[in-house]
C-alpha cells in the first residue's frame, strides 16, 4: 500500500476534520473523533454532493451540512432510513502522523 | 455468568414496544422470550380498521417482521397461549407444556372484546373485533352474506361499520347511547357525524337494547331481536361494545387485580418482579383502550427494566380521530364540560363545522372538533402543556391561524386534502408519501415521519400539517408529548427546559459534565444536541463557559453561509443598513479580486458576496476589515440586522431618527448568540418602511417616543409582531428591547425564534417580566451588556494561528 504522510495527528481538531486536495478524483475528508481514531471518506454526501469535512462528527458518524443525512465513518455509508454510501479509504496514524493511502 | 432472563407474554404493541425501548436503553442485558397467542408476528392492531376497509394489507401492517427477533436474539414462540405463572419457580408454563424460567416477568395480554351476555352470544358469525382471526372472518363473511350489524357506536364499532360497507355488505349500527362516540363527542358533533355516516349509506339504531341474537336455519345466525319486539336480518354481527382487560392468567397466579392487573408508577405490580404494561393494566384505578398512553407506558417501564430507575407513569390525556376516510372529528380531554367550567362554542351546522372547547381556570382543558379539524393537534398541545390561555382567549376558537404559513399552497385540512397534494414544499413530499410512509414502516411520531420521509424536515413550516396527517392516519395513537418534556434528541430523554435547567442549577459548563450528569446515550452527542448545548453553555455562563467550534454548525465555524456547491458567502455588516462609498469600493475590490461570481442585495439591508471558495475567506476578510468592515453574522443563530428607513433626518414624516437609533442598537447587540437569528427594524413613523411588523424586535418612531413590537417573524410563519409596550426615549428602546432580547437567550430552546417562544409562553409572561418589573428588567439588560462586552470581530480572531487551520486544505501531489 503507498502511505502517504498528509499531517500531524494535532492538525485536525477532535471531532473535525481537514480537507485533501488531491490532483484528481476528488477531494478526500479526514476525520478524527473524539477518541483519536482517524477515519477518511470521499468528501462528498451520496445525497446531493455535500462536502461532508464541512459536517458535524459525532460518535463514528458525520453530519453532512447540507441536509442532515448522517454517514458512518468506519463505512461510508448512509444512516437509515437514508440509503447511498461513498468511498472510504485506508487511513493510519503512527508517531502523531496521519497516512492515507491513495 | 448468563444473563438474567426476561419473559413477555403477550407479542402485541405495548409489549413489543417495551422491549424495544429496553434494547434502546440497554441492550444485551436480558435473555429475552416472548410468548404470544397468536400466530402472527408483531402487528399494528390499530391498523386493522384500514385492513378490512381494503385499504392496506395484513402484511403491511406487521411491526416487528420474524427477522427482527431474529436480529435481537429473543426468542419467540407464537400461537402458545400461557396457562400458569409460577410465581414461586418463577416460571410460566404454555398450554402445551413449554416452560420458561424468568428472573423478571412482563405481562402484556390486552384486552379481549366484551361480548353481551345474552341468548345466541356465541353462535357462528357472532364475533368480537380483536385481531387479525376477526377480521379476516367480517372479510370473508362480507363475500358471502348481506346483512351486518354492529353492535356498538364506539370508535371501533364504527370503523368496523365503515369497513364492512366498503366491502358491500348492508350495514346497521346498533347503540345504546343517545349519540355515537358519546364517549368521545357530545350531541351535537354525535349527531353530525351520524349524518355524514348516513350519507355514506350506513343505518343507525340508537338507544337500542339488544335482547337476543336469532339462529338461523343453518345454524348461523340470522337475526337480531331488541327489547321492544323490532328484529332485523343479520347474518354478521360484531359485538364492539367495549373492551375487558385480560387479567385472568396474573390474578389466577396470585397477583393483585382489580379491573385490570393493578400496576404503580413504574409499571410494577404488587409482585416485584413482575411488571405489567398495555390494556390489561389497571393504573390509578384506570384501563387506557388506546394506544399512545400504553407507549407511554412502556417506556417507563422500559426504563425500569433496565435498572435506571428514572421515570415515572403519571397517566395520559388522550384524544380520539376517527379513522374513516373523509370524515374530520377530533376529541381530545374533558369535552363535556361542566361545573367550573366555561365553553366556546363556534357552531356552523350548514358549512358542517363544530367547534367546541372547554376551559377551566383559564386553561384549556378539552375539545371537539367536527369537520374542521385542522387546530386539533395544536389545541391537544395546549391542552397538555396547560398553558394560560387568557390573552389569546378571544381568538382561541378560531385556531392557531395555518393562513400564515407557507409552503403547502395553503393546505391546512390534512384529512380532506388529495394523496397527490404537497404537505413539504422543501422536499417535494407529497400527502401519499406520508401516509404511506405511517402505514407500512409503522410510525407513531413526528420525528419518525420526518426521519423515514423527510417531511418537516428542513424549514418545518408543514410539521403542524404533518403532525395532522398522522394524527388521522393512526387515530387515537397519536399523542405529542408535552412540549416541556419532549426529549431533545435521540441521545437523551431529557428536555430542552429540563437540560436548560440543569446546566443553571447545578452551575455546568462543558459538555462533558452536561452528557456525565445527565446519563446521556451517546459519547459526544449528535448533531442536534452538541450545538444546543454548546449555546446553552454559552449564553448561560458568558465568559466562563467555552465554546466549542466542533459543536457549531458549519456556518457559525467558517463564519460564512455554505452554498449547495460547497462555496461560501460572505456579508460583510452595515451598521443599520448605512454605508459609505469607501466600503462600496472595498466590496467591489474584493468581489473582483477573489471573482466573486454573484453579488446581491439582501433582504437585511446588506451586501451578499457569494460563491467564494473556503480557502479564500481568511484572505477576502482580511481585506474587509482592512476597509473597516466586520462579520455580518449573516450565518449565525445570532443577531443578523437591524433594518431602518431613513427616518427624520430626511424623511418629512420621520418622528424619529430611525437610523440613528438602528445603528445604536445593532452595536448593542454585536455578536449576540441566540437560540435562533434575532433580526430588527427601526422605523421612523407608522408608515413603517423598515418592515417593524414582522420582526424580532420592531421599534417604530411615533411624535412621543417609540413604540416596541415584539416576536414578528416574515419567514416561514408570516407572524405579526405584538405589542410590548411605548418607551419615550432611545436608552429605553435599548434598554427594554435588550432585557427582551436577554430573557428569550436564557430561557428560548434552541431554534426557537422568538415568535415560537412567545407562543410556548405567551405574553403575559414576557410582559410580566420586561414592562411590569423594573427592577428584573434592569437586571436582565446588564447581563445582556455583561454578555457582550469585549465582543470581538470573528473574522479577525479567525485568521489567528490556529483556528485558521480549517480554512487551509492539504495538498496532494499526484
Amino acid at each position: 500500500m503507498d502511505w502517504k504522510l498528509i499531517c500531524k495527528l494535532d492538525d485536525i481538531p477532535q471531532l473535525g476534520s481537514r480537507v485533501v486536495q488531491r490532483v484528481a478524483g476528488g477531494d478526500i475528508a479526514i476525520f478524527r473523533t473524539s477518541d483519536d481514531a482517524v477515519f477518511a471518506l470521499h468528501d462528498k454526501c451520496p445525497h446531493k454532493g455535500g462536502p461532508l469535512s464541512q459536517g458535524i462528527v459525532h460518535g463514528r458518524k458525520v453530519t453532512c451540512p447540507l441536509h442532515g443525512w448522517n454517514i458512518g465513518l468506519d463505512d461510508g455509508l448512509a444512516v437509515a432510513p437514508d440509503v447511498g454510501g461513498c468511498n472510504k479509504f485506508e487511513v493510519k496514524v503512527e508517531n502523531g502522523q496521519v497516512y492515507l493511502a491513495a | 455468568m448468563s444473563k438474567p432472563r426476561l419473559v413477555l407474554i403477550g407479542n402485541g404493541m405495548a409489549g413489543v414496544r417495551t422491549i424495544e425501548e429496553l434494547l434502546k436503553i440497554k441492550p444485551d442485558h436480558y435473555d429475552i422470550t416472548i410468548f404470544g397467542a397468536e400466530p402472527h408476528p408483531n402487528y399494528n392492531r390499530i391498523l386493522l380498521s384500514p385492513v378490512l376497509a381494503g385499504e392496506m394489507t395484513v402484511q403491511e401492517i406487521v411491526l416487528n417482521e420474524l427477522d427482527w427477533y431474529k436480529e435481537k436474539g429473543i426468542t419467540l414462540h407464537t400461537g402458545k397461549q400461557i396457562s400458569k405463572i409460577d410465581r414461586v419457580k418463577r416460571k410460566v408454563i404454555a398450554e402445551d407444556g413449554t416452560e420458561e424460567q424468568y428472573d423478571r416477568l412482563l405481562i402484556a395480554t390486552g384486552s379481549t372484546p366484551f361480548m353481551l351476555p345474552i341468548p345466541g352470544n356465541d353462535l357462528p358469525g357472532v364475533i368480537g373485533y380483536r385481531d387479525i382471526k376477526d377480521t379476516d372472518e367480517m372479510i370473508e363473511a362480507a363475500r358471502l352474506h348481506k346483512h351486518a350489524v354492529v353492535i356498538g357506536g364506539g370508535l371501533l364499532g364504527l370503523e368496523a361499520a365503515n369497513g364492512l360497507k366498503l366491502r358491500g355488505m348492508d350495514v346497521t349500527v346498533v347503540h345504546l347511547g343517545p349519540w355515537l362516540l358519546e364517549r368521545q363527542l357530545d350531541e351535537v358533533a354525535g349527531k353530525m357525524l351520524q349524518q355524514s355516516l348516513e350519507d355514506k349509506g350506513l343505518k343507525f339504531l340508537l338507544q337500542k337494547q339488544t335482547e337476543m341474537l336469532v339462529q338461523g336455519e343453518s345454524g348461523r345466525v340470522a337475526a337480531v331481536r331488541f327489547k321492544d319486539g323490532m328484529q332485523i336480518p343479520a347474518d354478521l354481527v360484531v359485538m364492539a361494545a367495549g373492551i375487558r382487560p385480560n387479567y385472568a392468567l396474573a390474578e389466577k397466579s396470585g397477583i393483585y387485580c382489580n379491573r385490570g392487573i393493578v400496576v404503580n408508577d413504574t409499571m410494577q405490580t404488587y409482585d416485584p418482579k413482575v411488571y405489567a404494561v398495555g390494556e390489561c393494566v389497571s393504573h390509578r384505578g384506570i384501563a387506557y383502550g388506546l394506544v399512545a398512553p400504553l407507549f407511554e407506558q412502556a417506556k417507563v417501564a422500559a426504563n425500569h427494566l433496565a435498572n435506571y430507575g428514572i421515570g415515572r407513569y403519571t397517566g395520559s390525556v388522550t384524544s380520539t380521530k376517527l379513522k374513516v376516510t373523509g370524515i374530520d372529528l377530533f376529541s381530545a380531554g374533558d369535552y363535556m364540560g361542566g361545573e367550573g367550567t366555561e365553553e366556546i362554542l363556534l357552531n356552523d351546522p350548514h358549512g358542517g363545522v363544530y367547534k367546541k372547547l372547554v376551559i377551566k381556570d383559564n386553561k384549556l382543558v378539552g375539545g371537539v372538533m367536527y369537520g374542521d379539524t385542522a387546530d386539533g393537534p395544536w389545541y391537544f398541545q395546549l391542552l397538555k402543556d396547560g398553558r394560560d390561555i387568557h390573552d389569546i382567549r378571544d381568538s382561541l376558537i378560531f385556531g392557531q391561524s395555518l393562513v400564515g404559513d407557507v409552503g403547502h399552497a395553503g393546505n391546512s385540512k390534512a384529512a380532506s386534502m388529495a394523496d397527490s397534494a404537497e404537505v413539504c414544499g422543501c422536499n417535494g413530499i407529497t400527502k401519499g408519501v406520508i401516509v404511506q410512509a405511517i402505514k407500512a414502516k409503522g410510525l407513531f411520531t413526528l420525528d419518525e415521519v420526518k426521519k423515514h420521509t423527510k417531511a418537516a424536515s428542513s424549514c418545518g413550516s408543514c410539521a403542524g400539517l404533518v403532525e395532522q396527517i398522522l394524527a388521522s392516519t393512526i387515530g387515537g395513537a397519536y399523542t405529542p408529548a408535552a412540549s416541556d418534556q419532549k426529549p431533545m434528541c435521540a441521545c437523551t430523554e431529557h428536555s430542552h427546559a429540563k437540560v436548560r435547567k440543569i446546566i443553571r442549577d447545578e452551575h455546568l459548563t462543558t459538555k462533558e459534565t452536561v452528557f456525565a450528569e445527565l446519563g446521556w446515550t451517546t459519547a459526544n452527542g449528535c448533531e442536534k444536541c452538541r450545538p444546543a448545548l454548546n449555546y446553552y453553555l454559552i449564553s448561560t455562563w458568558p465568559h466562563e463557559a467555552k465554546d466549542d467550534p466542533q459543536s457549531r454548525f458549519i456556518n457559525e465555524r467558517a463564519h460564512a453561509n455554505i452554498q449547495k456547491d460547497g462555496t461560501y458567502s460572505v456579508v460583510p455588516r452595515m451598521w443599520g443598513g448605512l454605508t459609505t462609498p469607501n466600503e462600496l469600493r472595498a466590496i467591489a475590490d474584493a468581489a473582483e479580486k477573489y471573482n466573486v461570481p454573484t453579488v446581491k442585495v439582501t433582504g437585511g439591508q446588506r451586501i451578499d458576496l457569494l460563491g467564494i471558495k473556503k480557502e479564500d475567506l481568511p484572505a477576502i476578510w482580511a481585506d474587509l476589515n482592512a476597509a473597516g468592515m466586520v462579520s455580518g453574522h449573516a450565518y449565525g443563530k445570532s443577531i443578523r440586522t437591524v433594518k431602518t428607513c431613513v427616518g427624520m433626518e430626511h424623511c418629512r414624516f420621520g418622528t424619529q431618527l430611525a437610523m440613528d437609533m438602528g445603528v445604536k442598537l445593532e452595536k448593542m447587540l454585536f455578536d449576540m448568540y441566540a437560540p435562533h437569528k434575532v433580526k430588527l427594524a427601526v422605523s421612523g413613523c407608522p408608515r413603517n418602511c423598515a418592515e417593524a411588523g414582522i420582526k424580532d424586535v420592531g421599534v417604530i418612531g411615533v411624535d412621543s417616543g417609540y413604540e416596541l413590537y415584539i416576536g414578528g417573524n416574515g419567514g416561514i410563519k408570516t407572524e405579526v409582531a405584538q405589542f410590548l409596550c411605548k418607551v419615550k426615549s432611545d436608552e429605553e428602546v435599548m434598554e427594554y428591547s435588550g432585557a427582551f432580547l436577554e430573557l428569550y437567550r436564557q430561557e428560548g430552546w434552541y431554534l426557537e425564534r422568538t415568535c415560537h417562544w412567545l407562543e410556548r409562553v405567551g405574553l403575559d409572561y414576557v410582559k410580566g417580566k420586561i414592562v411590569e418589573d423594573e427592577e428584573g428588567r434592569k437586571v436582565l439588560y446588564a447581563q445582556l451588556l455583561a454578555a457582550l462586552k469585549d465582543a470581538k470581530d470573528p473574522w479577525a480572531t479567525s485568521r489567528e494561528a490556529q483556528p485558521v487551520k480549517q480554512f487551509i486544505p492539504i495538498k496532494l501531489e499526484a
